[in-house]
């Protein structure tokens, strides 16, 4: 057994047992911050796995936004009352054993995938040239299955209307205050220091995706991250949502792809196709405005309903 | 010997199981919350085992699997958000974080 | 550019999403407006979409970016798409005048929480289902799945009360489930098969473990979507407590996107999957979903959760189609005798047809019947069953519509409902499984008694006179009755009409019969 299929063996024991902990623990607040160790050790399985850019994804979205956010949400919900009982015995055991079934079934079917495996790599490396990309997933992401990228700049904003929409009517059109109670030394101190690094990280891994592990998505969500550590810092307020250089920041993303999609129609002959020569400094200008885009939306998913306070 | 890729998938389907254990069984939604994590985050992991299997081409993965994980991973944040919003609205509102899971028998009576 | 018809695929999808663009930048004052501006376009749109899938007698393809599946992503309009992008317009053009007047800024002000988010997410809902029933590729739909979910669960709670949002609470946690249970399927089926278009996938699947789990899970989490019993019981709370307007859509047509999904799964996917044990049980549990909906729906106190449990009953009904519809091996490819081939043919269009013209009338019906009950609730201030006696001289327009959408919602002639129902039980006399055609008389009798329990003391009540706090703007019921009136004119079309859902259909391009 060679070193690195032991680490790999205790990764995934780790991983397994974190996640089961924290679906376990009764305590709430204990239970997220073992969801967000669980979200860092899968970072690392994906780097096992030769993924990093999903790896990187992981780290700033699964653990870190998914984190923050929960983290918000059980210090809120610490002192619930439950009146909500767990059900009886009888249907624990049949969801244990279907439970038990489905995981049987799939490691089965683990076990009996297709060998050798099919796969589109050699295609995405073959077409990649023509689009003067060198990092493969953003050629995925952002040529060969663009819809899904505009899907996805598309699909945060139901998602955050619905979070605004919970506010009350008089509410409507302020500010989400996501200022953390007390906020202690550790945090303003976090906050004011992080924040630069990452901001020239996430614009890092926007800038460089067309050859290196990075994209809109994982860059957006690092700016998303240290913008709500300076909102949970008290460090500066959240715009008020009626604003429209926010919403039009927004939409950014998603327009500016649906715009050179339409005009790929006439210079390139299919909606979302990219011109000869110009597909790299488009690409680049489309990664520009979804980073914008995803990290605003990110950050205000996290901040939550709007609030007005009196003035 | 199994593998690296098989050793992942083989967690990710223990990964799957517990999270829709926690799904089904935990009458608290914000566990219930926890566990989709748990569970989306094993279908993703099992989509990166597919992917690292499909190595090639001078790759160390299939990039197609790989990026609708991470368009996957973002659309399952939106999703706990949304969920995590509704939940503490609905705190706000009762004081309690139960949703009366039991379907209505008898005809509602409402004043 | 305009000449090839297959551009109409991409307008029909971006149409709605530059809607919401729109609406967003532009605030809640133009909300309304902008989708009442977009709904005619969408219109002309879809019905140049069903000409063009007629005259082409084939399914429509627009390859994304130029790139062929497996790298790339495919729409396919065939002619079942097209009919459902052809209703749903309809119906959201319909809403869209409805609610006008509850939806709109007051006059002093820039925006309201209410205004932008039910225009917005009326246009995303309207751009969402459009993306289910074009795309060809499994990613695409799940990333329309969760925007159908993402849309319609704001509406739910768009009141506010703690009760809606726990509905919405409940349903966002089965959709979730559902969601993630169908990517988990095509999960399996990209690792078996390396792709996940529809069109590749229906050639390289073979009957094999993987394929049943994936089929399986896939299934089961689109079930929940769609509230098949018993995965139902969050559907009642969530389309009651949704603001009328928005249950109209989501019992019309959010809830059949998952359908669709199941359908395109069973028949355009794994045809050979399609075994008869698998067909009895969902058909199964959609007699179940009729008895146990229409039992409930009988004992509701309101009004708008008897439709709401109505709808759970409705939607058994489509499940009827599975066994109905024949399987293709049974039509041997080496059918010695032309006539035994064509009967299955016979048999497999008339339940497939039924079944569309179901789906298509239901969605009228409903949207219809949701908005009278919305108008009846606002003008009489509440919606208890027991109370509405005689609201038949009150609101003469209004349930004159809820009776013809009941009507056809009951299967009496000369209905649309009705025409569904004799294509169905005409397929269950042919494939001899009568016991099918006792489920759908029966459940057309509890229909009628859930109804009736309605209509016959509005029509008929004794009460002298009723006292409405508002009498319904005009318009607003008019629209109410055209969509009734849309379900109760499908039953005049004629059955040659139908061939329009079997094009494109790639079984029977499988099955190589005409």
């Amino acid at each position: 057994m060679t070193l690195a299929f032991a680490v790999d063996v205790g990764l995934a024991l780790l991983v397994l047992a974190v996640a089961g902990w924290s679906l376990a623990v009764r305590d709430a607040f204990a239970a997220v911050i073992s969801f967000v160790a669980y979200g860092l050790l899968l970072a690392l399985v994906w780097v096992r796995l030769a993924a990093p850019d999903v790896a990187l994804t992981e780290a700033a979205v699964g653990s870190g936004l998914t984190g923050l956010l929960l983290l918000s949400a059980s210090a809120r919900l610490r002192h619930a009352e439950t009146s909500a009982a767990p059900p009886g015995p009888a249907l624990q055991w049949a969801a244990g054993a279907l439970c038990i079934l489905v995981t049987a079934g799939l490691a089965a079917l683990v076990l009996l995938l297709p060998e050798p495996a099919p796969t589109l790599a050699p295609a995405a490396v073959a077409h990649l040239p023509a689009t003067g990309l060198g990092n493969p997933v953003t050629g995925v992401l952002m040529v060969y299955r663009a819809i899904d990228t505009f899907l996805e700049g598309v699909v945060l904003l139901p998602a955050l209307l619905g979070v605004w929409s919970l506010a009350s009517d008089s509410d409507w059109g302020g500010a989400p205050i996501l200022r953390h109670p007390r906020p202690d030394g550790a945090l303003t101190l976090i906050a004011q220091a992080l924040p630069p690094f990452g901001i020239i990280v996430g614009v890092y891994l926007c800038w460089n995706s067309a050859d290196h592990p990075g994209g809109a998505f994982q860059g957006g969500a690092v700016l998303a991250a240290m913008w709500v550590l300076i909102l949970l810092a008290g460090l500066a307020d959240a715009p008020p949502i009626r604003r429209r250089g926010l919403r039009v920041l927004l939409v950014a993303g998603a327009a500016v792809l649906l715009a050179v999609g339409l005009a790929g129609v006439e210079l390139a002959g299919a909606f979302l196709a990219y011109p000869e020569h110009y597909s790299k400094p488009l690409i680049l200008a489309i990664e520009m405005a979804l980073v914008l885009s995803i990290a605003v939306a990110l950050a205000l998913l996290v901040a939550g309903p709007p609030v007005r306070t009196p003035s | 010997m199994i593998s690296t890729t098989t050793l992942f998938g083989l967690s990710s389907a223990v990964l799957i199981g517990f999270g829709l254990f926690g799904m089904i069984v935990d009458p608290q939604p914000l566990r219930k919350i926890l566990a989709f994590n748990v569970l989306g985050g094993g279908v993703f992991l099992l989509f990166g085992v597919i992917a690292r299997r499909g190595a090639g081409a001078g790759l160390g993965g299939d990039p197609v699997p790989q990026a609708l994980v991470i368009t996957g991973l973002v659309v399952a944040f939106a999703a706990t958000a949304l969920a995590v919003a509704l939940l503490l609205c609905l705190f706000q509102a009762t004081g309690q974080t139960a949703l009366d899971e039991a379907p209505p028998p008898a005809p509602s009576v409402d004043p | 550019m305009m000449q090839d018809p297959s551009n109409l695929l991409v307008l029909a999808l971006i149409l709605p999403v530059a809607g919401l663009l729109l609406t967003l930048v532009m605030g809640g004052r133009y909300a309304s407006r902008i989708t009442l501006l977009l709904a005619p376009v969408g219109l002309a749109v879809a019905a140049a979409l069903v000409v063009s899938v007629v005259r082409a007698d084939d399914a429509l393809v627009y390859y994304l970016g130029g790139w062929t599946p497996p790298l790339g992503v495919a729409l396919r309009a065939d002619g079942l798409s097209a009919i459902f992008i052809l209703t749903t317009v309809v119906v959201v053009g319909a809403i869209g005048i409805f609610a006008r007047a509850e939806f709109r800024v007051p006059p002093g002000q820039v925006e309201t929480r209410t205004s932008l988010t039910f225009w917005a997410l009326l246009l995303t809902l309207w751009g969402a289902l459009n993306l289910v029933f074009l795309s060809n590729d499994l990613f695409s739909l799940f990333v329309a799945l969760e925007l159908l979910t993402f849309s319609a669960i704001p509406l739910v709670c768009l009141e506010g009360s703690a009760k809606t949002l726990a509905a919405g609470l409940r349903y966002l946690l089965f959709a979730l489930l559902g969601s993630v249970l169908y990517l988990l399927g095509a999960v399996l089926l990209y690792g078996a098969y390396g792709t996940l278009d529809i069109g590749l996938l229906a050639e390289r699947v073979r009957p094999e473990p993987v394929a049943w789990a994936a089929a399986a899970l896939m299934t089961t989490g689109l079930m929940a979507k769609t509230a098949l019993f018993p995965l139902h019981f969050w559907l009642p709370p969530a389309h009651a407590g949704a603001p009328a307007a928005a249950s109209a859509i989501l019992s019309a047509l959010v809830i059949k996107a998952s359908l669709f999904l199941i359908v395109r799964l069973w028949f355009d996917v794994m045809p050979a999957l399609m075994n008869p044990s698998a067909a009895q049980i969902l058909a199964a549990l959609g007699a179940a979903a009729i008895l146990f909906g229409s039992v409930l729906a009988l004992r509701q106190a309101r009004l708008k959760l008897l439709i709401a449990y109505s709808t759970v009953a409705q939607i058994g009904y489509l499940f009827l189609i599975f066994p109905l519809i024949a399987r293709p091996e049974s039509v041997a490819f080496a059918a010695p005798d032309l006539s035994s081939a064509l009967t299955a043919t016979v048999v497999s269009t008339s339940a497939w047809s039924g079944g569309v013209l179901q789906a298509v009338s239901h969605a009228f019906a409903k949207a219809a019947m949701f908005m009278a009950a919305g108008l009846i609730a606002q003008s009489l201030g509440h919606d208890r069953i027991a109370d509405l006696s005689s609201i038949g001289r009150a609101l003469p327009i209004t349930v004159l519509a809820f009776a013809l959408a009941g009507m056809s919602l009951m299967g009496l002639p000369p209905s649309g409902g009705f025409a569904a129902k004799w294509l169905l039980l005409t397929a269950t006399i042919e494939t001899g499984q009568w016991w099918w055609a006792l489920v759908i008389l029966g459940g057309g009798l509890l229909t009628g008694g859930y109804l009736f329990r309605v209509l016959a003391p509005a029509l008929f009540g004794s009460r002298e006179s009723v006292i409405l706090r508002a009498p319904p703007a005009r318009y607003r019921e008019v629209v109410v009755l055209a969509l009734a009136l849309c379900s109760v004119l499908l039953g005049f079309v004629r059955l040659g009409a139908f061939d329009l859902v079997q094009i494109g259909r790639l079984a029977k391009a499988g099955m190589g019969l005409p």
